[in-house]
């Protein structure tokens, strides 16, 4: 039982870093259409932000307490990836946007993007791994056979909150509503009043934020930082979001947390080798008999 | 005669690289240029296929690769190599055989193809995208998980295919056959495309619901149309299997995928001239940006600033590359060549071939 | 039920079309209720109603595009339960779209090419091999291509791109790739939408040409009353998914439902 106990909780561990990156994912795809190939990538510059940021308060210039220094990243960590996000958006995404080029040249110039973003990386950085300061005391809680950290516990805590003020903005607030419209009909929208650019500026402070958050949570979790970190992480987060049913905030969260629970339970069963095997052939098969997510509604051809 | 001056062109061109390459006049390292760049054609021609001429949004096109790979370097280490125990087939067929190992390689990539063309009956766009990223990871790890062909260390002894080759001519064996290849699958998707049978194709791309309706079989040419694409580039997987004699799951990961992928944007979706030409233009930059002598030049003022940065080509690369590809976006959002072909914009170049 | 139906069509020639008792309901909606009609060989007939009425969903139910919830549906005496789209076509059903889908970037006569798809009678390995049945059926598809283009005085637009075309032009060039299909019954969805007085007085003409031309049947969505009225000798009204009237167009001119259905009730 407590076996099941804490694989339980490895499980929503590993789903909330899925269920976090998915959600910017689908904020963006629900938005502008769009695969932000880049936004396993920004999760990335995300960590090492938070790294850097993290150095710098608890270094010798500024000395803060490691607990006020976490405190003082976050926001710090969160608004600095989401200037990244929306510079990208701005050079790279816009002007294509306004040449009205093909849905998928914009999709080519993000996967282009996340390759740049992580190979500079390596180029300034180099291949060494970056090992992440330890911010917070770690406590281990022990519950019967069942030991918690309380990074385990924020890192899920987190993951739930985000979804929860992000279904709140997407549903309750106006900007949420210029959103869901954007999606709808691109091109009534500005003859609607509604400025697009700024709505969809926001998209991706909200979406890069957030994977800043998860990248500075992941960071601290499994303290090793590497360039590439961002890439199969990024790409497993999008299966699940579009596995969720992509444009929908639930179904991004759902699918991240069903990803999670998939990987953790083959890896109890089968050697740690078969995880992406299975993980991969469970949701390719959940594709197949629902083509558009467990969420996500079927765009139906009207003739 | 002059109708026939750029084929014949090609075939002297074809001859004259043979030759160069048996009299060593090029070294081989521009010989292995040479077949990446065929290898390359065909990735990206037929990638083209599914992504350019019938619309879809397919990221895993280096899985099909991965599969024909595979087969084949299994088969030719069976048939040739001592790996699996005493060769199954005389040294002397090979040169017969070894196409065909070939051609059973792509047969068996086709087949694989059905992963992704089924789901597409109900699906398309992003999420097709998804279900072939999907099997290109699930493909991968497959592999990995198979014990007897490697698994993760890979899978090598194939060279004992191309020394039996060589061991009954000495010349350059695979340059011979990627040309071949190459002006097959060029040829082949030529003839399909430009028949009334292929341009179902496009019709798929330009209205789906019009094409059925207009008695086009859809899902019969979605997996013809497939299965082809995934048939040629299966044969590019055994081409370099055989090159490098060497494969890696991981060498055919979503890295690759990409290449082709930006091979046939770069082109422009559906040109098979401009697959061609995107396919050669990339590999000549991935090569020429391998130089650490050129990248260190390129770079001479950022270093001159910060003396400590020693940045490698390999890494600077990868930067590079697709920097310049997010450059030309901006500039020619719909490609180099949109999806007209060298001969719509140049007309008077059809008086110098005929490709029937 | 089968053997019964091609007694039938030993005794007399099967129509061109019948639906029986078919219906259509989209989740709790039902879109099409009850449906019966029996076409004959050569009739040209209409399908009116109020916007809403469930007339395109007659089409596309009739076209393959939806299977009937309840009701069948015999094209020539064959069933079509099951069938899709392009096996409906091949049977003798063409029709045109509401809004016109030509495939925008494939030259005038490449539509018209395509649209004979299921009958090409040569598969893959003939397109790239070219054989001698591949090169003789494709001079055959050209030939009849370029027929049916100078038949529709069209052929100046042979090479150009469809987006390029007004739209007149468009239309008539979305009938001519239907007529591509060899149908023996012709399904048009509102071929008068978007079309000035001049074009539709021309739009009548083409028709009755077609339908003398090609022998084939017509039945044709409409809400130009003037082009319905003076074309179809069999006029079908529906309202909310239901027959409301059928007959001869004074009939219907003069039909007390169909005034309620198109005017309003006046005892309100």
């Amino acid at each position: 039982m407590d076996f099941f106990i804490q694989n339980i909780l490895n499980a929503l561990q590993w789903g909330s870093f899925y269920a976090l990156i998915a959600l910017g994912y689908t904020l963006v795809y629900g938005v502008l259409r769009l695969i932000n190939f880049a936004h396993g990538d920004i999760f990335m510059v995300g960590a090492y932000i938070s790294f850097f940021v993290a150095g710098f308060l608890i270094g010798p210039i500024i000395g803060l307490a490691p607990a006020l220094a976490f405190a003082v990243t976050i926001p710090l960590t969160m608004v600095l990836t989401s200037l990244v996000g929306v510079t990208l958006e701005r050079i790279a995404y816009r002007p294509l946007r306004r040449k009205g080029a093909h849905r998928l040249y914009v999709v080519i110039t993000a996967l282009m993007c996340g390759l740049i973003l992580e190979y500079s990386n390596l180029a300034v950085l180099g291949a060494s791994r970056l090992k992440f300061p330890e911010l917070i005391e770690k406590q281990i809680w022990s519950i019967g056979g069942v030991t918690v950290t309380n990074l385990k516990v924020m890192v899920i805590v987190t993951a739930i909150l985000v979804f929860l003020f992000l279904q709140w903005v997407v549903t309750r607030t106006r900007i949420g509503m210029a959103m869901r419209a954007i999606s709808y009909d691109k091109f009534a929208i500005p003859l609607m009043g509604i400025p697009i650019d700024n709505v969809i500026v926001v998209t991706f402070i909200l979406g890069s934020g957030f994977a800043g958050l998860a990248g500075l949570l992941f960071a601290m979790s499994y303290p090793v930082l590497e360039p590439f970190m961002g890439m199969l992480i990024g790409w497993k987060a999008f299966i699940a979001a579009v596995v969720g049913g992509i444009g929908d905030i639930k179904g991004a969260f759902v699918g991240g947390f069903l990803l999670g629970f998939i990987e953790v339970g083959v890896v109890t069963f089968f050697p740690s080798t078969y995880r992406d095997l299975f993980a991969f052939t469970i949701l390719l098969l959940i594709l197949w008999m629902k083509p558009t997510g467990l969420f996500g509604i079927p765009q139906s051809t009207k003739i | 005669m002059k109708k026939y001056s750029l084929n014949m062109l090609l075939l002297l061109f074809a001859i004259g690289l043979l030759f160069a390459a048996h009299f060593r006049v090029i070294d081989s390292y521009i010989q292995i240029v040479v077949m990446t760049v065929g290898i390359n054609i065909m990735m990206s021609t037929s990638l083209n296929l599914v992504n350019g001429n019938m619309g879809e949004f397919t990221c895993g096109h280096a899985a099909f690769m991965c599969v024909g790979a595979y087969v084949s370097s299994v088969l030719s280490v069976f048939c040739y190599g001592t790996k699996f125990g005493e060769p199954l087939l005389p040294a002397a067929s090979v040169v017969i055989v070894f196409p065909v190992i070939l051609l059973i390689g792509g047969a068996v990539a086709a087949v694989s193809s059905l992963l992704v063309s089924v789901p597409s009956f109900k699906t398309r766009d992003d999420y097709l995208a998804i279900i072939s990223i999907a099997v290109n990871y699930m493909i991968i790890s497959a592999l990995e998980n198979m014990d007897f062909i490697g698994g993760s260390r890979g899978f090598q002894g194939m060279k004992d295919t191309v020394w039996a080759m060589v061991d009954i001519f000495d010349g350059p064996w695979m340059m011979f056959w990627v040309i071949n290849f190459t002006f097959f699958t060029v040829w082949l998707i030529r003839r399909f495309i430009s028949s009334t049978y292929g341009k179902g194709v496009n019709a798929i791309c330009q209205d789906e619901v019009a094409a059925e309706i207009m008695s086009v079989n859809t899902n019969k040419i979605k997996i013809i149309n497939f299965m082809i694409a995934a048939g040629l580039a299966g044969c590019a997987g055994g081409l370099y299997a055989h090159i490098i004699g060497y494969v890696n799951p991981q060498s055919f990961n979503i890295l690759k995928s990409t290449e082709a992928m930006v091979m046939v944007y770069l082109g422009g979706m559906g040109s098979l001239s401009g697959a061609i030409i995107s396919a050669i233009i990339f590999t000549g930059l991935l090569e020429v940006l391998r130089s650490q002598a050129i990248v260190d030049g390129l770079l001479s003022p950022i270093t001159f600033m910060f003396p400590d940065w020693e940045p490698s080509a390999g890494v600077i690369k990868w930067v590079l590359i697709p920097l310049l590809l997010v450059i030309v976006m901006q500039f020619r959002p719909e490609g180099i060549m949109g999806n007209r072909e060298l001969s719509d914009v140049f007309p008077r170049l059809k008086k110098f071939y005929r490709f029937k | 039920m089968m053997a019964q139906t091609q007694t039938q069509a030993q005794a007399q020639p099967a129509p061109v079309l019948e639906i029986r008792e078919m219906t259509q309901r989209f989740g709790g909606l039902t879109a099409v209720n009850n449906f019966n009609v029996k076409l004959e060989k050569n009739q040209l007939t209409g399908l009116i109603g109020p916007n809403g009425a469930g007339k395109t969903t007659v089409f596309n139910l009739v076209s393959g595009f939806y299977q009937p919830s309840e009701g069948r549906i015999f094209v020539n005496g064959k069933p079509t339960a099951g069938l899709k789209p392009h096996k409906v076509t091949s049977l003798g059903v063409a029709r045109t779209f509401q809004n016109i889908r030509l495939w925008n970037d494939m030259t005038v006569l490449d539509n018209i090419r395509v649209a004979q798809h299921y009958w090409l009678g040569y598969g893959f390995f003939h397109s790239v091999f070219r054989s001698k049945h591949y090169l003789r059926r494709e001079a055959e598809i050209a030939a009849e291509a370029e027929e049916l283009l100078e038949v529709f005085n069209l052929q100046r637009f042979a090479g150009e791109l469809p987006k390029n075309l007004p739209y007149g032009i468009q239309r008539k060039l979305e009938i001519a790739r239907a007529l591509s299909t060899h149908p023996k019954l012709l399904l048009l969805d509102e071929p008068a939408a978007g079309l000035n007085s001049a074009d539709i007085h021309e739009l009548i003409r083409l028709i009755r040409w077609i339908h003398e031309r090609f022998d084939v049947s017509i039945w044709m969505i409409e809400h130009h009353m003037d082009v319905v009225m003076e074309l179809c000798s069999q006029i079908k009204v529906v309202d909310f998914g239901q027959t409301i009237a059928e007959g001869t167009p004074d009939e219907i001119r003069n039909h007390p439902a169909v005034i309620t259905a198109y005017l309003g009730d006046d005892k309100i």
